[in-house]
């Protein structure tokens, strides 16, 4: 099959460049680009891109499928027919599902089944320790070799530092990350938002940034006597920042990344939607300062990646009172609405930018060699984006199951028009191709 | 110039104006508790539930003997455990009562912002009577009221506030009601115990407003003090390390005769019951003639009432008799 | 619609009038002031009461009790009322047990809020009678109610209002006033 994706602006996150090219693909890789106009081509299909913007197809290297185990909430086939409708044509599949992807079979299931229904590439995150118990190891090495792109105990952190210690070093010689979730359990004291004014005001027990800093210290001075590959998910706080920073300068083998949604709204909101349960969330909306810094340090490039941390729930979950709300709110279909609003427009990251951080960023992560960035010989999988689409966000139609968001109701700019998978597009006109 | 709203969730979003009607309007309920029949038909054919998550005596009394008073139908549920333990989430407990006809719910809540949960999903009016750590609204309106009735005004006042802050509901209702209000209110307390960025809730207190200050020596707050508002403390906090014992709380930050003596020659002297004796404050110093906690439990009846006529009183909608001055023929 | 004033009906002088005539009434329906209480209506029976306890200090040379009753919470509307109208205090200086108390308002018209004003009579006690005074009766009763001392009996219709005027609480010349509701 032939595709010519017509007249867009292609972004490149290597050079940083964005220039009107047309990308011809066949039989899922991508051929050339070519400068416009690109010759008459009958027997391919022609996607006219005008106006739009063209990026290497994103990649969330933080997702909650839920499946197997918790499909009430999630499945691989609603899961990735929300990452496509979000412009994703690749996600990182957590491990904390029942049972926890904690050995060869689990990886080998998640990826049978999202080969019969999943929409757009999976990859299996395997966990840290068995059952994500956090007290021994899983047989990394053999989720390695199955598939397992990088090893998280995502959900909780890892609490035992030798155990971390351990984990780091040993990961090594599978060339994998470890992703951890950082967050000092001592600290967290039960919390259920961020420990500042707003949990004084509403009498909700806060998590201090403390609890999350503490954890991110001490898994960088892991990651520099062990040498192995640190990945700090969803940061959250300015003080975090300062240590990646302080890691980065020392040429420490550490990585981190930011959700859209701490990119975009900070614990005001739980007061002003009324202690509505869409915006518990684990780590918490921070500061105004937090947010801030946030936002710079994904101008400045110390930031690698963002990641939407996908966390649907089940609506029973979430419609109870505020502490026995689970945490987590859905990411993936309105990651690039949140990107183009909050980062693109205020001129804080260009296209390319968004290419590196959403693309590049994660095939890094992962060790992609054919995906994050649009070359002859790559991977076809691509996203195009209406940079000026206004949309209002609506969970009810979401394609995921989870409906837990704080953003309903709210206009967004930047829309997804279509997602092309391996040369195949699953998402036109912004929405599913009939299969 | 009632109360335009469905629920009483917070003084936070209460205006003056409002806290002031409800003020009002409590003095002339205070009349009918002194009378021998104290029952008025006013609220005939309301029904009025008191859904109870924790233990309470006076709070639930209070509530349900106003509701008495003012001629409602009051029904209970107490339940200490949470209902989600037992089964039956709140929303279906909400759904159920409301299906039974209530036109009001007293929450007390171990979650603060149940309320908020409940008025969001009941048609009934919502009062809340106690969420978490976050706020007891008519606590902090009959403490305003207990104070006004002493001293005639609640504006440039010296509050101290003193005790578990971080953990106390009514502290926040007070800050805010008092704050907005026009008193100066002080809190004072172990470091551990008072909330983050506390301070803060000053700046919003308005143009007519009080000041906040926040102190960790108790004898600073009583200086020249007005008003001395005592807050329980919840002896397990010491098992979390907030505070090293009993002992040194009641040396460092227990209200004593000796320590009320820095106060002005005129001062009173509250707590919002139940008292921890010998902790948070001295036996000689809560029966002492400036104490007003009796008072408080009095005025705490009389302050529900109004708050129960001004939710319920009202509710003819678009039917509402258009005579002037309120009056009738 | 909007209440266009039609006629002034008293003025202050034949209010004095009528006020002695039905203070002479008061006392000699009574054979005297003994156990008498003057009881106001808030608002405009208040000063109505106090003008009759002054016309009978006058002839009698005694001091009759009065007391302040409010009956916003013995109102048989309050639901049928967008909002709740704010309580005042009832105050009432003496037992009612016992007592006659007369009873006083400045208008009688539908005779509701002569019941509700009973009712919160009931409500202080048990007392011996209770006879009522009001400076104008307009008609139109829907309760069996009728007044025992009337200082002017005035004939309207529906579409009519009597509006009294007091110094102490309007600010003006003591007048009672006919008006008329138009359609705008």
């Amino acid at each position: 099959m032939k595709l010519i994706i017509k007249g867009g602006l292609v972004a490149d996150p290597v050079t940083g460049k964005t220039e009107l090219l047309d990308v011809v693909v066949e039989d899922g890789r991508v051929v050339r680009l070519d400068k416009p106009p690109t010759g008459a081509d009958r027997t391919a299909m022609v996607i006219d891109a005008t106006g739009q913007v063209v990026l290497p197809g994103l990649i969330d290297a933080h997702t909650h499928l839920r499946e197997p185990g918790q499909e009430h909430k999630e499945d691989i086939a609603s899961g990735t027919a929300a990452a496509a409708l979000g412009g994703f044509t690749t996600v990182a599949a957590m491990a904390n599902t029942d049972p926890v992807i904690d050995s060869r079979t689990e990886v080998e299931f998640v990826l049978k089944r999202a080969a019969e229904t999943g929409l757009v590439n999976v990859l299996p995150v395997g966990a840290v320790t068995k059952g994500q118990k956090g007290e021994e190891l899983a047989e990394l090495g053999d989720m390695a070799e199955a598939g397992a792109v990088a090893f998280s105990d995502d959900g909780q952190a890892i609490a035992n530092a030798e155990l971390m210690r351990c984990a780091l070093e040993y990961a090594k010689m599978f060339g994998r990350p470890i992703i951890d979730h950082c967050q000092d359990e001592s600290l967290t004291n039960e919390g259920v938002m961020h420990q500042g004014y707003w949990s004084t005001i509403l009498g909700l027990r806060g998590i201090p940034a403390a609890a999350e800093e503490v954890q991110v210290a001490r898994d960088i001075i892991l990651a520099g006597r062990t040498g192995g590959r640190l990945h700090l998910t969803h940061l959250s706080s300015a003080g975090s920042l300062d240590l990646l920073r302080w890691a980065k300068e020392r040429g420490l083998p550490v990585t981190a990344d930011v959700t859209p949604h701490h990119l975009s709204l900070t614990d005001e909101v739980v007061r002003r939607l009324d202690y509505d349960t869409g915006t518990k969330v684990n780590p918490p909306f921070r500061s105004q300062r937090d947010l801030e810094a946030l936002r710079q340090a994904v101008g400045e490039g110390l930031i690698d990646l963002i990641a939407t941390d996908h966390a649907p729930h089940h609506f029973d979950d979430k419609d109870v009172e505020y502490n026995y709300a689970s945490f987590g709110i859905v990411g993936l279909e309105t990651a690039v609405g949140l990107v183009v609003t909050n980062l693109v427009e205020p001129g804080i990251l260009d296209w390319a930018g968004v290419a590196r951080l959403m693309s590049l960023g994660p095939a890094r992560l992962f060790g992609l060699k054919a995906k994050g960035r649009l070359e002859a010989g790559g991977d076809a999988d691509l996203t195009i984006i209406d940079p000026k689409a206004e949309w209002t966000v609506d969970p009810a139609g979401f394609a995921s199951k989870g409906r837990n968001t704080p953003f309903g109701g709210m206009v967004l700019r930047g829309r997804v028009t279509a997602t092309i998978v391996r040369g195949r597009p699953v998402v036109l006109d912004g929405k599913l191709v009939e299969q | 110039m009632a109360l335009r709203r469905k629920d009483i969730l917070t003084l936070e979003d209460m205006s003056v104006q409002e806290m002031q009607a409800i003020l009002d309007n409590a003095s002339s309920f205070k009349e009918i508790l002194g009378r021998d029949i104290k029952k008025v038909p006013t609220l005939r054919g309301k029904s009025i539930l008191t859904l109870f998550y924790e233990a309470s005596t006076r709070t639930r009394t209070s509530f349900e003997l106003a509701g008495k008073y003012l001629s409602a139908d009051t029904v209970n549920i107490a339940t200490t455990t949470s209902a989600i333990v037992k089964g039956e989430t709140l929303k279906d407990t909400a759904w159920t009562v409301e299906a039974m006809g209530i036109d009001c719910i007293v929450m007390r809540h171990p979650i603060a912002g149940a309320p908020h949960f409940l008025a969001r999903i009941c048609q009934a009016s919502i009062v809340n009577a106690g969420d978490g750590m976050h706020e007891h609204p008519t606590q902090g309106l009959l403490d305003m009221f207990s104070i006004a009735e002493r001293k005639g005004r609640l504006k440039g006042l010296k509050v101290a506030i003193i005790g578990d802050i971080f953990h106390s509901r009514v502290a926040r209702s007070n800050i805010w009601g008092l704050g907005k209000m026009g008193a100066d209110v002080w809190l004072a307390g172990p470091s551990t115990l008072i909330p983050p960025e506390v301070e803060r809730m000053g700046e919003t207190f308005g143009s007519r407003g009080g000041r906040l200050r926040v102190t960790c020596r108790v004898e600073e707050a009583i200086e020249a003090a007005d008003v001395v508002m005592v807050l329980r403390l919840q002896l397990e906090r010491q098992k979390k390390g907030l505070f090293p014992s009993i002992r040194e709380y009641a040396r460092l930050f227990g209200v004593d005769r000796r320590r009320l003596a820095l106060a002005k020659d005129d001062f009173i002297l509250m707590h919002p019951g139940p008292m921890n004796r010998g902790v948070e404050i001295a036996s000689n110093a809560a029966d002492a003639d400036y104490s007003v906690i009796i008072d408080q439990v009095t005025n705490g009846v009389a302050v529900r009432m109004a708050v129960l006529y001004l939710l319920l009183g009202g509710g003819g909608g678009e039917e509402a008799v258009a005579d002037k001055g309120g009056e009738v023929r | 619609m909007i209440l266009q004033p039609k006629a002034q009906i008293m003025d202050k002088a034949a209010i004095d009038r009528a006020l002695r005539r039905v203070a002479h009434e008061i006392v000699e329906k009574n054979q005297g002031t003994q156990g008498l209480v003057f009881i106001g209506i808030r608002r405009r029976g208040v000063p109505l009461a106090e003008r009759l306890r002054d016309n009978v200090r006058d002839i009698e040379g005694k001091e009759v009790p009065l007391g302040v009753l409010d009956i916003t919470l013995y109102r048989d509307d309050l639901t049928t009322r967008s909002d709740a109208p704010e309580v005042h205090r009832t105050e009432v200086p003496c037992s009612v047990q016992g007592r006659k108390i007369v009873l006083c308002d400045d208008v009688l018209y539908t005779g509701r809020t002569v019941r509700a004003a009973l009712d919160a009579i009931m409500d202080l006690g048990r007392p011996q009678a209770i006879q009522l005074a009001v400076l104008i009766d307009r008609g139109h009763r829907e309760l069996p109610i009728r007044a025992d001392y009337v200082g002017k009996n005035v004939p309207t219709s529906g579409r009519e209002v009597i509006e009294v005027k007091f110094k102490e609480i309007d600010d003006t010349e003591d007048k009672v006033l006919i008006v008329e509701k138009v359609e705008e």
